[in-house]
């Protein structure tokens, strides 16, 4: 028995899937945001799967660039966060729905 | 059974039900910690797949910098507990449980219909050639500098956005 490609696809298929109900059943503005994180990292092991079987460098490298922009997406998202919170006292999506047609 | 092996269903398995863990906590500080666990499970999962500075990269920058981030707005915002898991409106968690079982099919299908490891297999040359930091350095200096220049521009942009935002007042 070896590790071959599907393992890692099928584990990261499962993080992924994992994190999309999280973003669906959560009604905490912060836990939403730690699953998209985890979508994220899901694709980013995909990513480093392929770049190892394949033996190229290059997925790793747009891990690189997932990982810049996941930070910077971050940073806003929970300066976002904090400025409702400010003026509505609360992170609950339930709440926060003045866009809501 | 090698090593490799037993790394991938140790690692794996914790990854797996850390990310079950965290979806169903109620505290979203226990959440935020099994997330950093799922975290460093991954960063070793990289480690079996040869890719030794983006599981570096892992550990420094989302257990490290972005999860401190996350667990300071918890601490500053102490948000209220939500009620448990599928009390509150059973009938959208569910309908979401439908939806994320549909797209596991579909991901399912894909892998066992197309299976990749018929024409990709595995050169462990290769494979610990491309996960060093000089092959990565080369290839982003060399061919990807315009996406290296542009990343540092959406950090800049994205360190002024938060800044911006975080203001109480803005003139």
């Amino acid at each position: 028995m070896t590790i071959t490609i599907e393992y890692y696809l099928i584990l990261s298929a499962f993080m992924f899937i994992v994190g999309i109900a999280g973003v669906l059943t959560r009604r905490n503005a912060i836990i939403v945001f730690m699953c998209i994180e985890l979508m994220l990292n899901s694709a980013n092991l995909t990513l480093v799967a392929f770049s190892s079987y394949l033996g190229s460098s290059v997925g790793q490298l747009f891990v690189f660039f997932v990982m810049t922009v996941a930070a910077s997406e971050a940073a806003v998202g929970l300066a976002i966060i904090i400025a409702i919170f400010r003026n509505k006292l609360t992170v609950n999506i339930d709440d926060i729905n003045i866009l809501k047609w | 059974m090698n090593l490799e092996i037993i790394f991938f269903i140790v690692f794996g398995s914790v990854a797996a039900i850390s990310s079950v863990l965290m979806i169903t906590r109620n505290n979203a500080v226990i959440a935020a910690l099994y997330l950093i666990l799922n975290f460093a499970s991954l960063a070793g999962l990289y480690l079996t797949l040869n890719a030794q500075f983006i599981a570096v990269a892992q550990v420094i920058v989302y257990a490290g910098a972005i999860m401190v981030l996350f667990l300071f707005v918890i601490m500053l915002l102490r948000p209220e507990n939500e009620a448990k898991f599928l009390q509150s409106n059973p009938k959208v968690k569910v309908f979401a449980f439908v939806i994320a079982g549909f797209v596991f099919l579909q991901l399912m299908y894909i892998i066992f219909f197309s299976r990749p490891s018929n024409i990709i297999t595995k050169n462990l040359d290769a494979s610990i050639e491309a996960g060093t930091i000089e092959s990565i350095g080369y290839i982003l200096f060399k061919d990807y500098v315009l996406p290296f220049e542009a990343a540092g521009f959406l950090l800049l942009a994205a360190t002024i956005g938060a800044l911006i935002l975080g203001k109480k007042k803005i003139n």
